[in-house]
């Protein structure tokens, strides 16, 4: 258990009364890969809000690398230097530069100097093709090159540990392999620690270690990646598989 | 005498009255601009007490009459030992007036800024503090800038209640002209070309600077 980044055990989520998230266990290993699948409304999305405290639980425990994260804002503060995230629709801060928009964690959350701070940032630029844009502001980028922009952001804050949240979700067709292929470069070089959300079923099938599968607010089953594509084990999953076409 | 004539004899009187309208306009703006942000930044961080206190400035401030305000101050306030000259009562009261407008307008930019820009904020660790500074307050006051240049135009028309307390600017000008020689049709048309010559040029820039500002900050 020793090299466990993230223990989630007994987690329950509710919007008021509605309960969303039920009985929630995993974990995952340090370098791991997960992905979580599962229809539209069963729960992923919010399920990997709870991990960084962007949405609140009200029962259950995470641990995160050995330490019971107590949930306050202030905590998930500091933990989220540790986690990065990034979103379906990139949220770029579009009042700043692309060079400035990721060196705004680093140089004023954790206090790096700039001048580290923007040749990191350009040699992380470089690495997702984007060096001649660090100038830019958003506005002038397209989906593609703004959802790369948005995980360099989250890189540059050394994570130990990404969230990608539908991250090709909104993006045109022809965008979408750039966008997964840095993703899964950042599994295989780097192998970062990370947990997927995602409908491209193909990429889930070559990037995932395990895969979860939720439905209605509940985990289904937790399956090496491998078994769960050839023949997971429930019903539903199989139902769920044979619905996508890929 | 012609209306030609009665105009350009009342120029000089005008001229003055312009300047001061400029003048208190200015200086109300000025005062709206810095009470209103001051107001919303107490109601966006939630300062205890001291936002409570500018909620109930916003509403009372908004739901009475600028006409009523200036009463209040000119004539209710020296009855309990408050005097100020008329001047300084009416731009104690445009700012009374304008903070509120301005505050509502800035609260609005800064509710303005979507939730993924706050989460994406909150995602790399910044501060509940740093995500205004950096996200929310830059964001926001582009946002709020088309309230703010509706509300400079509204309060320099405002200016024109002044001169129920006799503050010379430019209606009272034309009015006191009126009482004297009884041309209304040449003082009220000097009296609307003034107030156009200020708002139309400034409707025209602000409309220019909201542009500008839009096209600045967003398209994300």
């Amino acid at each position: 258990m020793a090299d466990q980044i993230l223990q989630v055990e007994h987690l329950e989520k509710y919007y008021q009364k509605r309960h969303v998230l039920y009985d929630i266990n995993f974990s995952v290993a340090k370098g791991e890969v997960v992905t979580l699948l599962g229809p539209s409304g069963s729960g992923k999305s919010t399920l990997i809000r709870c991990l960084n405290g962007l949405e609140p639980y009200q029962k259950g425990t995470i641990t995160f690398e050995g330490q019971q994260v107590d949930p306050t804002e202030k905590n998930w503060q500091q933990i989220r230097q540790k986690i990065g995230m990034v979103f379906q629709s990139y949220d770029l801060f579009p009042n700043l530069t692309v060079i400035d928009n990721i060196m705004l964690g680093p140089t004023k959350v954790q206090k790096q100097s700039a001048d580290a701070t923007r040749a990191e940032a350009i040699q992380l630029l470089q690495r997702v093709g984007l060096e001649d844009y660090a100038d830019a502001y958003p506005r002038m980028l397209s989906g593609g090159q703004k959802q790369r922009i948005a995980i360099v952001r989250a890189l540059a804050l050394h994570p130990d540990f990404m969230l990608f949240d539908e991250v090709t979700a909104s993006l045109d067709p022809e965008m979408v392999r750039g966008v997964l292929n840095i993703i899964k470069d950042l599994a295989e070089t780097d192998n970062m620690t990370m947990i997927v959300v995602t409908h491209e079923m193909n990429f889930a099938q070559e990037i995932a270690d395990r895969v979860l599968f939720l439905e209605n607010g509940k985990i289904l089953e937790q399956t090496p990646s491998k078994q769960f594509f050839a023949k997971p084990q429930t019903d539903r999953a199989q139902e769920f598989l044979d619905s996508m076409d890929f | 005498m012609t209306s030609w004539g009665i105009i350009q004899q009342s120029l000089p009187m005008f001229e003055k009255g312009f300047v001061l309208t400029l003048w208190l306009s200015f200086i109300g703006i000025i005062g709206s601009i810095l009470v209103g942000l001051i107001c919303s930044l107490l109601q966006y961080f939630k300062v205890p007490i001291f936002h409570q206190i500018a909620t109930v400035y916003v509403e009372i401030s908004r739901n009475t009459p600028l006409l009523i305000q200036l009463f209040f101050l000119y004539y209710a306030f020296p009855v309990i030992g408050i005097k100020f000259s008329a001047q300084l009562c009416g731009i104690i009261g445009l700012i009374f007036l304008g903070g509120s407008y301005m505050a509502e307008g800035f609260t609005g930019g800064f509710n303005g800024v979507s939730k993924g820009q706050l989460e994406s904020g909150k995602a790399i660790g910044l501060s509940r503090w740093q995500l205004a500074r950096y996200v929310i307050f830059p964001q926001g006051f582009s946002l709020s800038v088309p309230a703010m240049a509706a509300n400079v135009i509204f309060l320099i028309k405002e200016t024109s209640i002044f001169t129920v307390i006799a503050i010379p600017e430019l209606t009272n000008t034309a009015l006191d002209l009126i009482g004297m020689y009884y041309r209304s049709n040449e003082y009220l048309f000097v009296l609307v070309v003034a107030y156009a010559i200020i708002l139309i040029p400034l409707s025209v820039i602000l409309t220019l600077l909201e542009k500008r500002v839009r096209y600045g900050s967003f398209g994300n």
